[in-house]
């Protein structure tokens, strides 16, 4: 862009100024604040950070701690499940919407709002239906269906599921919109060609569509993976981590160590392990989408 | 599910009529029907529950409409529900939640997107590496940089004040509006901003009479985002605030999930559904310009 303008070491001033903000937040709090979490959670902090090391002792106690191991567990199902469902579902109602439907706005309207509710509100709102006294499981046994159970927030086998009902529900317009814009930005040429060959709208959908929306879908998918890592203030919500540590996810872990449990080496294990999570996914991405030659600009 | 749309498709010019009724139609809005009320419950069944008295709740379930309308639930949620100790309802939550949006959002649209005019019309060497710092990070759970943040807060004496979640909410909010920002701005044709340097304006000149009067969209879907994300936030103000400060998805949390007394189910979702009241309103006036906000660092990509 501002490439082939000579004399501006002088002039560019002010745009060096215009980009102290960001230059420090990316250098002291992004870099610096990673790095000193690291550093320190190879120490004995407890409710002060102080440098005695410890090796890898926090990390030792971290895997042989119950409450984290049935955070990791919690993480992969709710993981995988929305994972799958939300990319499912978003993608049905997308194609669904993609149909030149009547009252196209006022579908995707009602689809997408609860993405504008924070997840407070989110949790407290499906901790009320799912309510067992009279909730859902109240509606159905009053039908008649007497021996009916569904209290997901009160079993602790499947409370995770619950929590998953109220972000399959939070997050699924999002996935909705994104999908519709990757089905609108295909050339409406490739669904004649294939209507003219006599190709079944469904093999259409998977085998030419789905395929040319890569880039949509890899979008999405880095969006939807870091959403999940972050999950916290849904648990806090609507379960609270309850019943026992059923719904315990890694965030809140963290958030246990430092802040109650006056256990920062422990909290500082913890999270350095989601960045490790998320830097699996995020650096292979973002390999396959920049590397090689930079050509965004 | 893609049975369902066997025939759907129609060339893009000159649809070939069909029948309102045929079985596809009625399969497809069927479905669409069923959907839409799904989504749509959870904000009915708060509505209705905030307007029944608890007599009233204990007798029915959580879909039932209220017989009696009471607006009570609404005002003892506002003013007087207990958290713990205080019984101050939300509405200190919610002056709180106003004194950190309104500062956050103009601070972080300011720093934003004068930087991502000097990214994208004046960059000098080494911003790059900068800018792709800055866009990592927004992947970083926020969780590695709690303490940090705590620490530097402590240091210049904001720790637990409004002004301590101004400043985290626009270090987080820098990532995506920059990049939204850079974007617009680079997308803007590139002759006006030469003509302009031609005539002599400087770097701030161009900003003012250039860009920001040819931004204003942007800026408005910068201002939503913003608005949202930050009213929304719940972690920033739990770690950052103390009670006094507690913004008011922090509250909320508070009053509805609080283990004394006996719990006041139509308080709590009157309670639940003021602080979702900022955020509807937004999604449901902008429209159109909210989905550009959440598309507009995605589908770049």
């Amino acid at each position: 862009m501002a490439t082939e303008r000579p004399n501006q070491l002088f002039r560019n001033k002010s745009s060096k100024i215009a980009a102290i903000p960001m230059i420090v937040t990316a250098l002291f709090v992004f870099v610096g604040g990673t790095i000193w979490t690291v550093v320190y959670s190879f120490t004995k902090s407890g409710l002060l950070p102080r440098l005695n090391w410890v090796g890898l002792d926090q990390y030792e106690r971290l895997w042989a701690t119950r409450k984290w191991l049935v955070a990791i567990e919690n993480l992969v199902i709710y993981g995988i499940c929305m994972l799958v469902l939300v990319f499912v579902i978003g993608f049905i109602l997308a194609a669904l919407i993609d149909q030149k439907i009547r009252f196209e706005n006022t579908v995707r309207t009602i689809i997408l709002y609860p993405y504008a509710l924070s997840f407070v509100v989110t949790g407290l709102v499906w901790q009320w239906i799912l309510n067992p006294e009279f909730g859902v499981e109240s509606i159905v046994r009053a039908w008649g269906w007497e021996s009916f159970s569904f209290d997901p927030l009160y079993n602790a086998d499947i409370a995770i599921y619950g929590v998953l009902i109220a972000g399959l529900w939070q997050g699924s317009g999002l996935v909705m919109v994104l999908m519709l814009a990757g089905l609108r930005g295909i050339d409406q040429e490739v669904w004649k060609a294939a209507r003219v060959d006599g190709i079944p709208t469904w093999k259409t959908y998977i085998f030419i569509v789905i395929p040319m929306m890569r880039p949509v879908f890899i979008t999405t998918l880095v969006l939807v993976v870091t959403g999940i890592v972050k999950l916290y203030d849904l648990i806090v919500a609507q379960t609270g981590g309850g019943p026992g540590i059923s719904t315990e996810v890694p965030a809140k872990y963290v958030y246990d160590m430092m802040f109650q449990a006056n256990n920062l080496g422990q909290g500082f294990a913890a999270s350095t392990m989601m960045l490790v999570t998320v830097a699996l996914i995020v650096i292979p991405w973002a390999i396959l989408e920049f590397g090689g030659s930079k050509n965004r600009g | 599910m893609a049975d369902a749309s066997t025939n759907a498709l129609s060339g893009p010019q000159g649809p070939k009529p069909r029948k309102m009724l045929s079985r596809r139609n009625i399969f497809l809005y069927g479905t669409l029907f069923v959907i839409t009320v799904y989504y749509a419950l959870p904000l009915y069944v708060m509505i209705v529950t905030s307007l029944k008295g608890m007599p009233e709740i204990r007798l029915g379930n959580v879909f039932s409409p209220p017989v009696e309308v009471t607006f009570q639930p609404w005002v003892k949620a506002w003013s007087e529900a207990c958290t713990g100790l205080t019984c101050n309802g939300l509405s200190t939550g919610f002056w709180n939640s106003v004194q950190i949006t309104i500062p956050s959002v103009i601070l972080s649209i300011m720093i934003a997107s004068v930087n991502g005019y000097a990214l994208a019309n004046w960059k000098f060497k080494g911003a790059d590496i900068f800018f792709t710092i800055l866009i990592f990070g927004a992947f970083i759970p926020y969780q590695v940089m709690l303490y940090p943040i705590v620490i530097i807060l402590r240091e210049i004496g904001l720790y637990g004040s409004l002004g301590g979640l101004v400043l985290v909410h626009t270090i987080f909010g820098m990532p995506i509006l920059t990049l939204l920002f850079r974007n617009y701005f680079t997308s803007l044709p590139e002759e006006l901003f030469k003509a302009a340097r031609v005539d002599g304006a400087g770097f701030w000149g161009i900003y003012f009479r250039i860009m920001v009067p040819m931004s204003l969209p942007i800026f408005t879907v910068a201002m939503i985002l913003q608005v949202t994300g930050i009213w929304n936030d719940f972690l920033f103000g739990v770690v950052y605030t103390g009670p006094e400060t507690y913004p008011m998805t922090v509250s909320l949390n508070n009053i509805v999930n609080s283990t004394q007394g006996v719990k006041e189910y139509n308080v709590n979702m009157a309670a639940t559904l003021l602080t979702g009241l900022v955020p509807l309103l937004i999604y449901f006036v902008s429209g159109r310009l909210f989905v550009r906000g959440i598309a507009a660092g995605a589908v770049k990509g």
